[in-house]
């Protein structure tokens, strides 16, 4: 039963990714993409991390992809632009996609088709994913690269603003 | 009642219970089967409520407004929804030309399909919480978000400039109410310490967070008013700037579903202010599905009743008051309640 709800998912995932790629229309891009995220989002639900579903519901499929629309809108597309990309970004394109893809490859290549098999058993039984553990592990484990990270944000969000008011003032 | 719904429950869970003999997929195929049932009584639920809460908005503005309000139609005027929502579905539903078609269709749906996932996460009482999610409460704010991406589909499929402003507009509004909101809810599950919906609404046995989060409630309420794009801030439906915001090109039953979503919407947002601050489904001597219900409608007529007293504030003026108001207080009031907790458990809980 999960695999077939694995297996439907992903098809639903490809496609999504397929048609991100394929659509002329960047805004119709855009939402193929939300889809793609609900696909995965649908995959953690398999795997039972309650906590990344519901992260990457508020995160990626929320405000990022509301970024993005409103990104898009702005951009101001009209069919008449000719915005393809240049040659040399084409080319660049192509090589870091293949770099990517070998090196996506190369950490795939040992998984065999029992992964897929066991997710029956990992979904029902898995805890790690729970608010609680993942929590501990946040909090105890790998408390020093989590705050790391969002000094991080903290760096890119006053950065943001620094960035904007400047750009008032002149 | 209750009685009752468990006898139906536990009729329906005895004519499954046969199943698992004859069926070798018993189990997921009763996951789905209930699925289907929570599905159902979610959208009889949702139906009801809107039938409901169209006839006690208007009744209540004219109440709040001095005039008399819809009381032609049935007894008190409570069949006017009805006549209204027949109106409407006999209507031409008409698409603009150049809209993105695709687009333009699916958003009336998504709104709805999001109302009727967040009416099954909660807590209406013990034993008839649809879905119990360890993340329930993070759970209920990500699908209410992704509301946004519906309007902005509504807004940019219809390919109008008003759509389109009302759109941007409004979501602009939501996502940035949106962070208040859920800085005010942080507090509340720091002290009960569960994202549950469930949980947190039983962990309110001796005295409701009302009272010891005032802050965060007031908070609450002003960012639900703005989720909900109610006045003071229904910049959605600002008439005199962009003629009906995001649903200017709907009509028929695309417009009825927009509707739909909207009071749905009313009624989750007030639910989770129940379960929040008001102790969920708890009370004396009447079954607890009535008293969340009860506590629900309490708690929208007062949002109707800030709704009709105060007028629609200026877009910039909300966006300010949001980001250099509302979310320091929140951060404020997170910052005393981390504080205020430590010092009870070093002082208080320890002394006992």
């Amino acid at each position: 039963m999960i695999s077939i709800a694995f297996y439907l998912l992903t098809a639903l995932l490809f496609s999504a990714a397929l048609m991100v790629i394929l659509s002329k229309n960047p805004m119709s891009s855009v939402l193929w993409m939300v889809v793609a995220f609900f696909a995965i989002t649908g995959h953690y639900v398999l795997l039972n991390a309650q906590f990344l579903v519901v992260v990457n519901m508020v995160v990626y499929a929320g405000a990022i992809m509301v970024l993005f629309i409103y990104t898009v809108m702005l951009l101001n597309l009209s069919k008449d632009n000719d915005n393809r990309a240049s040659l040399l970004v084409r080319l660049a394109g192509i090589v870091s996609g293949g770099l990517l893809l070998t090196v996506l490859i190369a950490a795939l290549r040992r998984s065999t088709d029992a992964a897929v098999g066991d997710l029956a058993q990992v979904g029902a039984t898995s805890l790690v994913g729970l608010v609680k553990p993942l929590g501990l592990a946040l909090f105890r484990d790998f408390l020093v690269p989590f705050e790391l990270s969002s000094a991080l944000f903290l760096a890119a969000l006053v950065g943001a603003v620094a960035l904007g008011k400047k750009e008032a003032s002149d | 009642m209750t009685e009752f719904l468990t006898t139906v429950f536990n009729l329906i869970q005895g004519i499954l219970g046969v199943a698992p003999t004859t069926l070798a997929l018993a189990l997921p195929w009763m996951d789905i089967f209930w699925a289907f049932v929570y599905f159902v009584g979610a959208v009889i639920l949702l139906i009801i409520n809107v039938i409901m809460l169209i006839w006690i908005e208007r009744r209540a503005a004219g109440f709040f407004q001095e005039r008399v309000g819809p009381n032609r139609v049935g007894p008190f005027g409570l069949l006017q929804t009805v006549n209204d929502t027949i109106k409407l579905l006999g209507k031409e539903w008409i698409m603009p030309a150049s809209a993105d078609r695709m687009v333009f269709l699916i958003a009336p749906l998504l709104v709805v399909t999001v109302a009727v996932t967040m009416y099954g996460l909660l807590p209406y009482g013990p034993g008839i919480t649809p879905v119990t999610l360890n993340v329930g409460i993070l759970f209920f704010l990500a699908v209410s978000s992704t509301n946004t991406i519906a309007v902005l589909m509504a807004g940019w499929g219809s390919n109008n400039k008003y759509s389109l402003l009302g759109g941007m507009r409004t979501v602009a509004q939501i996502i940035s109410y949106e962070i208040p909101m859920a800085l005010s809810i942080i507090g509340i599950v720091m002290l009960s310490g569960s994202l549950d919906l469930g949980e947190i609404a039983r962990s309110q046995s001796h005295v409701w967070y009302v009272f010891i989060q005032p802050v965060a409630f007031v908070i609450f309420t002003i960012s639900a008013l703005a989720e909900l794009t109610k006045s003071p801030f229904d910049m959605t439906e600002a008439e005199q700037e962009f003629v009906a915001g995001y649903h200017t090109e709907y009509s028929g039953i695309r417009f009825t579903l927009f509707f739909m979503g909207e009071y749905a919407n009313l009624f989750s947002m007030a639910a989770l202010g129940v379960v929040l601050f008001f102790g969920g489904a708890s009370g004396p001597w009447l079954p607890p599905w009535m008293w969340f219900i009860g506590k629900t409608y309490v708690f929208i007529l007062f949002l109707l009743w800030i709704r009709w007293t105060f007028l629609r504030i200026r877009v910039d003026k909300m966006m300010k008051f949001n980001w250099k108001f509302l979310i320091p207080v929140a951060l404020a009031n997170l910052l005393v309640t981390g504080v205020g907790i430590k010092l009870w458990q070093h002082f208080v809980e320890r002394s006992i």
